[in-house]
């Protein structure tokens, strides 16, 4: 098993020397960050499914909150914003949407006055209602003042890693709603409520212009380590400090993945593991036992939410801009999985392994595909067909076949992933 | 050549064998009652036999040819039927549609088949379009017999037809079983009830253990004095 | 009266015709649930793929000089339908079949049919491109005009020939579906197959034709919902992805495994999100006469901002859940 783990590690390191020597340092350098963000991500994942059994298909919604997370706490302030009545808006605004959960949770508990049964939905709804209408009263004109004076609230100024942690932290606090919510009901139908939430997410983020300028994306993103531009600025030619930047960066996001690693393998190990994983494999059994299944499960689908939640603030801010309308749930929800069931789902090593191969395969195959166009359309026009069209687009494509592919042939021929998990005989 | 017949069968669900070599040999007039303690591969026997779990050795022939690890949907147009103990009934379809799902398998006009079973079981013409789910007990348990008989088999084979009934409805259920055989069908039945279903059996089998411990007519077993206190509770 | 019309127009019609589209999406969905047990996420594709037949055809129908008097979209039909019937049968014997022969768990034939998804996507867009395509390029869209003067109404209701059509098809097949499972043989073991698997196959169904068959049914239904819904828009590579999630939404809405509920979860869904839309100031402007100064109406005054519109589905989803979990018909629990 380790001589397998061992072999397969070497061999991506062998693909990523080639991939380096084939496409350039910068390029390699700028997808090597990326593939430590999507393992944070993956582990996130393979607690939730691989120890927890949790069907998690909303992680995009994860990724887009802790993106907008550090870019709330890194961006600079904006004092258009903060000079103008904005903030005394948004404040009544937030006292409009507490005095409504106020009102709400009231007609829920207004049994204790006597309104019961089909009175007491009724009132319940009445507030929900007027709760909502009080709300959008509040809200709307406030949006269209900022949007239209600030353009929108800007950032806090911090430190992006501030900004990655608060990611992990409202990461968990949705994740908190959503489960307390769904993991009462049958687990596949947690499936269909993280795409649900996820999608409104999505939604609210791309159209609450005055809280993340939606569809017009905000950016430039500070790093947590100098930028290329520092570099040059003390001597460096671009190219190094390029490369130089990149690789600061890389070890922060190494270092993070290394405690995250570290802090689940402990875990794992440990009581509370054992305990997730009798729960997973037959959780009839461990509730009849007495454990708290589903306080249990809501504990998984925090803790793997709060890692998707700080991968996605990684990513943002490597990237250094944050647009809402680049989130598809291919690339960040099926992506996720697709990694944890080539890798391994319930192998902390095999989740990493299958981010790095996978995010690799999926960046690789535009070009590659594009190299394979063209050979076949300088084939096809030697001999009289003409140009393959459009080959652009059309190898831009092929990521999305080769993704499915890749898919199907795992679930083929290794369905527990090629790192799978080590069932340990416990004592 | 016997109607039904077991030869030194070996099987499970994998792993360890269930069964460890049985042996049984069945007629169209019999009336087969397989009895013995839990675990005895009594409810195995059956479901072996029809295909529901591996036979890894020994023959199972019916009517002369072999039908070890048959598909189901084969055995039901040769005569075989089987009723299982839980889950017997289509409870979203109505009692009429349970008995014709019964009749999947026959290509002629089965009317005639259904008069018969209600003439059996007259209360499932009064309810002949309530869906199966909402009748009781003891009448679900009729429309899984029913729904069994439909394809005219030449054996019917029954997984505990009395569990879980009250005395009155288990009574009626082994008098119909008992005029079922008298018209023509053979009869293989594993049973709790022991000494209830081994009073009008022609043929006893009692398992332990996935072997035969005992054979004979009802009657004789009933009589014995070892079977009775090992295995009928006095 | 003309806001009247205008509600029609806006809710009624569209609603309906969306509806009519959901469900049909909603009952394939459902079918292959109840029978095999998993949730198909590529339906998505055999409706999008579908539709791409009935383009293809459509196209060669007009380039050999045919002309009808309804649109060609809707003369090919049959034959798109079965086009489709056969893919999904493909489908279901390349990469569901060998995984469940082995065992394979639900949710792994779920991921199994996202890579289906995934590879079927690449595919049409490496055929297609990204762009998107008119049924309409070589004929014309007849939107019939209803005058409505004589009853007061400054408006026309407005129903376009495709959609008219399409509710008529819709209803046509609901009812074909309905003698279909509750008259036949075949229907009947499928019902059977649903309710109960195990005991299907012990009273002598034969399991595998019923698969093959639900996914005959499947694959031609969604070919409908597709093409239909590239006649009511356009016909883009991504067409039935935006909307597979109200569509799983009604077929849960409605109870997994009931074709009924998949039918009205699907106008429910359909008609809600129209409604939740709508813009209520239309029809409440008169009232802005007697309103005071301070009290007018906004511009637009809607339940939900029409870029929350498929948050609607989600919404019902929940709350359904929340309320009655196996769904309206209560359907299976997996």
């Amino acid at each position: 098993m380790i001589r397998r783990s061992l072999t397969l590690f070497a061999g991506l390191f062998v693909l990523i020397l080639v991939i380096g020597w084939a496409m350039g340092l910068p390029f390699t350098s700028s997808r090597l960050v990326e593939a430590a963000a999507y393992s944070l991500i993956a582990l996130g994942l393979n607690i939730q499914w691989g120890y927890g059994g949790l069907f998690n298909f909303g992680i995009m919604g994860f990724l887009m909150l802790g993106g907008f997370a550090v870019t709330f706490i890194s961006y600079p302030v904006n004092p258009q914003f903060w000079g103008s009545d904005g903030p005394w808006m948004l404040g009544r605004a937030l006292i409009a949407f507490a005095a409504g959960a106020l009102l709400v949770y009231g007609a829920r508990q207004s049994d204790k006055i006597g309104i019961k049964g089909g009175w007491k939905t009724f009132v319940t709804v009445l507030a929900w209602f007027v709760a909502y209408c009080v709300y959008r009263s509040q809200i709307d004109p406030a949006a269209a003042y900022i949007e239209a004076n600030a353009g929108f609230v800007g950032g806090l100024g911090g430190h992006p890693v501030l900004g990655w942690l608060f990611g992990g932290v409202l990461a968990a606090v949705i994740a908190f709603i959503v489960g307390k919510i769904a993991l009462g009901l049958r687990t596949d139908y947690l499936a269909i409520a993280t795409i649900g939430i996820s999608e409104i997410i999505r939604a609210l983020i791309k159209n609450m212009d005055w809280l993340t300028r939606g569809t017009l994306t905000v950016s430039p993103i500070p790093w947590p380590t100098p930028l290329p531009q520092a570099y040059q600025a003390s001597g460096s030619d671009q190219f190094s400090s390029l490369l130089l930047a990149r690789g600061g960066f890389l070890l922060l996001a190494l270092a993070v993945l290394g405690i995250a690693i570290w802090l689940i393998s402990r875990a794992y190990a440990g009581p509370w593991g054992r305990m997730m994983r009798s729960i997973r494999d037959n959780h009839i059994a461990a509730a009849s036992m007495g454990k708290n299944v589903t306080a249990r499960q809501l504990e998984i689908f925090v803790f793997g939410s709060v890692l998707m939640g700080i991968g996605g603030a990684m990513l943002v801010s490597f990237t250094q801009i944050f647009d809402p309308s680049s989130y598809q749930p291919i690339n960040h929800t099926f992506l996720i999985w697709v990694m944890i069931i080539v890798g391994g789902a319930g192998n902390n090593w095999g989740a990493v392994f299958g981010a790095i191969l996978i995010w690799l395969v999926w960046v690789v195959s535009e070009p590659l595909a594009k190299v394979i166009f063209d050979f076949v359309s300088y084939w096809s026009t030697n001999v009289g067909w003409g140009a393959i069209p459009e080959i652009e687009s059309r190898s831009a494509q092929m990521r999305v076949f080769v993704l499915g592919l890749v898919i199907t042939i795992a679930l083929r021929y290794a369905p527990k992933g090629l790192i799978p998990e080590v069932v340990r005989r416990d004592a | 050549m016997a109607l039904l017949e077991l030869k030194h069968v070996v099987g499970g669900y994998g792993g360890a064998p269930i069964l460890n070599g049985v042996n049984m040999a069945i007629e169209q007039s019999d009336i087969g009652v397989i009895v013995g303690p839990n675990g005895a591969g009594k409810s195995t026997t059956l479901k072996a036999i029809f295909g529901l779990l591996k036979v890894t050795g020994g023959t199972i022939e019916f009517l002369g040819e072999s039908i070890a690890n048959s598909l189901p949907d084969k055995l039901v147009p040769r005569g075989l039927s089987f009723v299982p103990q839980e889950k017997n009934v289509f409870t979203s379809m109505s009692v009429e549609e349970n008995l014709e799902m019964g009749a999947f398998t026959r290509k002629d006009d089965f009317s005639e088949t259904m008069q018969w079973v209600y003439e059996m079981f007259p209360v499932l013409a009064e309810k002949r379009r309530q869906p199966a789910g909402e009748l009781s007990g003891g009448q679900r348990q009729m429309v899984a017999m029913g729904r069994a008989l439909m394809s005219k088999p030449k054996l019917l084979m029954l997984d505990e037809p009395s569990a879980g009934l009250s005395p009155r409805y288990v009574i009626e259920i082994f008098e119909t079983i008992v005029r079922v055989n008298q018209e023509g069908v053979g009869i293989l039945m594993v049973e709790q009830n022991a000494r209830q279903a081994l009073a009008f059996a022609s043929k006893g089998f009692v398992l332990a253990q996935g072997q035969n411990r005992f054979t004979g007519t009802g009657q004789e077993l009933i009589a014995d004095p070892e079977v009775a206190k090992s295995f009928l509770g006095g | 009266m003309t806001e009247l019309i205008f509600f029609i127009n806006q809710v009624v019609i569209s609603g309906a015709v969306l509806g009519c589209i959901y469900a049909l999406g909603a009952v394939g969905i459902t079918l292959v649930f109840g029978i095999l047990r998993f949730a198909h996420f590529a339906h998505s594709e055999l409706m999008t793929s579908g539709a791409f037949f009935a383009f293809l055809l459509a196209a060669l129908f007009a380039s050999w000089g045919i002309v009808t008097p309804i649109p060609l979209g809707f003369v090919v039909l049959p034959i798109a339908m079965v086009m489709s019937a056969i893919f999904a049968l493909g489908i279901d014997k390349g990469f569901y079949a060998p995984l469940r022969k082995r065992g394979a768990k639900p949710v792994i034939l779920l991921i199994a049919s996202i890579g289906v998804t995934l590879m079927v996507q690449g595919l049409i867009r490496l055929f297609f491109g990204a762009g998107s395509y008119s049924f309409f390029e070589t004929e014309t869209k007849d939107v019939f005009r209803v005058d409505l003067a004589w009853l007061g109404s400054t408006r026309p209701l407005v129903i376009t020939e495709p959609q008219l059509l399409m509710i008529i098809v819709t209803v046509v097949s609901v009812l074909a579906l309905h003698f279909f499972l509750t008259r036949s043989r075949l229907g009947k073991a499928m019902r059977a197959m649903a309710d109960n698997a195990d005991l299907a196959q012990v009273s002598g169904i034969n399991t595998a034709l019923v698969v093959r068959v639900t996914w005959i049914v499947a694959g031609a239904l969604a070919c409908m919902a597709g093409t239909m819904l590239a006649l009511d828009v356009t016909l883009k590579p991504d067409l039935a992805f935006n909307i597979i999630i109200p569509i799983f939404a009604a077929a849960i809405v409605g109870g997994l495994g009931q074709a009924y509920g998949a039918i009205a979860g699907g106008l429910l869904i359909g008609f809600a999100e129209s409604l939740a839309v709508f813009n209520w100031t239309m029809v409440l402007r008169p009232l802005n006469g007697v309103l005071p100064e301070w009290a007018q109406l906004p511009a637009t005054l809607s339940f939900v901002p029409t870029e929350y519109k498929l948050t609607v589905a989600f919404v019902i989803l929940v709350v359904v859940l929340l309320v009655r979990p196996t769904g309206i018909f209560k359907g299976a629990s997996s």
